[in-house]
């Protein structure tokens, strides 16, 4: 292993003076291993969802188990799609309406708030921002969940869409992330010369402090959407199973038709879509912001 | 842009400008104050809103809630601690307390190592980077319900794929769910296959900020690569494993979807609660038995418990490499 890569080594890595340091950082089989392993575990139960859900029930229970995808994929989202106790394509409207106005809302809550505390001076500011992060430790869903479930019973809110959303809008870790980010974008001195111009706030706030902040709006906004998307236990509470988001209606089918395996994985498979789309086009800054709120936190 | 538009009839006439200037510098000087004082409150406002609406009221409210007695007449009446003491006397708070700390532990230990081991894999120079990473987060974009689905016919009795492979090595079939430990393993394997990938990218992320010419004068010094591993990234992994213990313990004693969905999507936990976690459990008191005051007082004690588990782990890492 160690001769036969030696010479890439030296070829990729002339700079360094030492062969043992180098070595260091090379692929030894065990990662190679590792990374295969975490590769196949990861995709499998994905890969899986799609076997069954173009298959019949009868093939689903064959022992040995197929493992090659099916031609009935059609087939069963017409059944999931027509299936009188899922509402499927009312959740899956109501999770897409959902999703956006949240991610949308917070990303802009997020933004404004995280440029007051990250480049404005007020008083008070330090201890709202230790308000935000100290909150963010409290599991609000289950701490809250029965105060807020009468207070939408008492609006009569219960069932309607505004009572998954506008819970979901407070986001501690929105503004504490875009306070990080814009200490780190936005230089204080560009706001401090946009002052001098004349440049009201909301004009800074326009035009210097959004053009600089848009990929931590992006990483938040991804995030949100992504959260929001898979979130279950408040509408699972909130919302009637005639009015559901697309993890409700999952659950209704779970609840009622338990062995028919093929018309709840369909309707699963078809539910994870629209997330693995933004999670391939994405990916990228998905990585990146992960990876940079992880050192900076 | 309102400069230009000024120049243009200031030049012309010379008179109006004085005049003009004496009446809008107080209105100016006042919207300038405005802008500098009043804006950052502005511009924090809605989140604080917020905040009172759906962060600071609720927890007030089941606060109060907790000292009541509901019953289903919908009569209420004032017991002081009552809940909470006989909360304390509950067998089945106990039995999800115990469910809960049971499925986190047998989920977070093995995550936490393979989540090391990965991002150090991870850290190597390796082909395809950024295809390998995406394919460790894909669990994370899955669904919680979508994952417990799978899992739960993967984890079937009769026809599940891993009850057949445990069959070539002569394991009688195990009733995942009816079973405690065994329904344990199996919602253990689901938060571990969703979080591992996502724990693993904090870890490298962590790994990428030690500097490398600490492992240089180790292995000149002639420190193996394991020894460099346990001695120099595990300890300056510190407070990224702060940050992801911490993560784990809200998430983890919170656990209410995985365990929900592998029972059908119900609270109960099994026919004996043999899964069911304190947050089933507050569901299961508040929207089943319509007992709200219970179910509050339950949730003030998940609190408890996540605050005394999280200075526990916290003590716990601050201990790793602190004396190694």
């Amino acid at each position: 292993m160690t001769t036969l890569s030696a010479p890439a080594d030296t070829r990729r890595r002339r700079a360094k003076p030492s062969g043992g340091v180098t070595n260091l950082w090379t692929a030894t089989p065990l990662t190679k291993i590792v990374i295969a392993v975490t590769l196949i575990v990861s995709a499998f139960p994905l890969y899986w969802m799609l076997v069954i859900a173009s298959r019949t029930n009868r093939e689903a229970t064959d022992i040995p188990p197929p493992f090659l995808p099916g031609g009935n994929l059609g087939a069963n989202i017409q059944r999931v799609l027509s299936n009188p106790d899922a509402h499927y394509m009312a959740g899956l409207t109501n999770s897409v309406l959902i999703a956006c106005t949240v991610t949308l809302s917070v990303v802009l809550i997020s933004t404004f708030a995280g440029f007051a505390f990250a480049r404005l001076r007020f008083r008070g500011g330090r201890v709202l921002l230790l308000l935000v992060l100290v909150t963010m430790m409290v599991p609000l869903q289950q701490m809250g969940i029965v105060p807020l479930y009468r207070l939408m019973v008492s609006l009569e809110w219960v069932g309607t869409l505004k009572a998954v959303i506008l819970p979901y809008l407070l986001n501690g870790f929105g503004v504490f992330l875009m306070t990080q980010y814009t200490e780190q974008a936005v230089p204080n001195e560009l706001v401090e010369a946009a002052r001098v111009d004349g440049a009201s706030t909301l004009r800074i706030w326009w035009n210097v402090i959004l053009p600089a902040v848009r990929p931590g709006m992006a990483v938040l906004g991804i995030n949100t959407f992504m959260l929001t998307w898979n979130d279950f236990l408040w509408p699972l509470i909130v919302l009637t199973p005639d009015n559901p988001t697309v993890q409700v209606a999952i659950n209704s089918l779970n609840a009622k038709y338990g062995t028919d395996y093929v018309l709840i994985f369909s309707g699963t498979a078809m539910s994870i879509l629209p997330l693995i789309v933004v999670f391939v086009v994405f990916g990228r800054q998905i990585i990146g912001g992960l990876m940079e709120g992880a050192v900076k936190a | 842009m309102s400069l230009h538009v000024d120049a243009g009839p200031a030049a012309r006439t010379p008179a109006p400008p004085p005049r003009r200037h004496g009446r809008t510098r107080p209105t100016r000087s006042f919207l300038s104050w405005i802008d500098l004082k009043a804006a950052p409150y502005l511009l924090i406002s809605p989140y604080y809103l917020l905040f009172l609406l759906f962060g600071i009221f609720p927890l007030g409210f089941t606060l109060y809630y907790s000292l009541y007695k509901y019953d289903l007449t919908g009569t209420t009446k004032w017991t002081g601690l009552g809940n909470y003491a006989a909360l304390l006397t509950d067998s089945a708070f106990w039995n999800a307390v115990v469910n809960t700390l049971g499925m986190f532990v047998i989920a977070t230990v093995p995550q936490m190592l393979l989540a090391l081991l990965l991002a150090n894999a991870l850290n190597k120079r390796i082909r395809g980077r950024l295809f390998v990473r995406l394919g460790v987060l894909l669990p994370l974009v899955t669904s919680v319900v979508a994952v417990a689905v799978v899992f739960t016919q993967l984890y079937g009795r009769d026809w599940g794929v891993i009850n057949w492979v445990l069959s070539w090595f002569g394991v009688d079939p195990v009733s995942w769910k009816t079973e405690r430990l065994p329904s344990w393993l199996a919602i253990s394997t689901m938060i571990d296959w969703r979080w591992t990938g996502y724990n693993a990218i904090i870890f490298l992320a962590g790994m990428q900020t030690i500097p490398r010419d600490l492992y240089e004068a180790a292995s000149i010094d002639g420190a193996s690569r394991r020894r460099q591993f346990w001695q120099i990234t595990v300890p300056m992994l510190r407070p990224t494993m702060i940050f992801v213990i911490l993560n784990s313990t809200i998430g983890g004693l919170t656990l209410f979807s995985e365990p929900t969905t592998f029972y059908g999507g119900n609270v109960h936990g099994g026919t004996n609660s043999q899964f069911q976690t304190v947050s089933m459990f507050i569901v299961e008191q508040g929207f089943r038995e319509f007992d709200y005051g219970y179910a509050s007082a339950a949730a003030w004690l998940l609190f408890l418990m996540i605050l005394i588990g999280s200075f526990i782990n916290f003590m716990l890492i601050r201990r790793i490499g602190g004396n190694k």
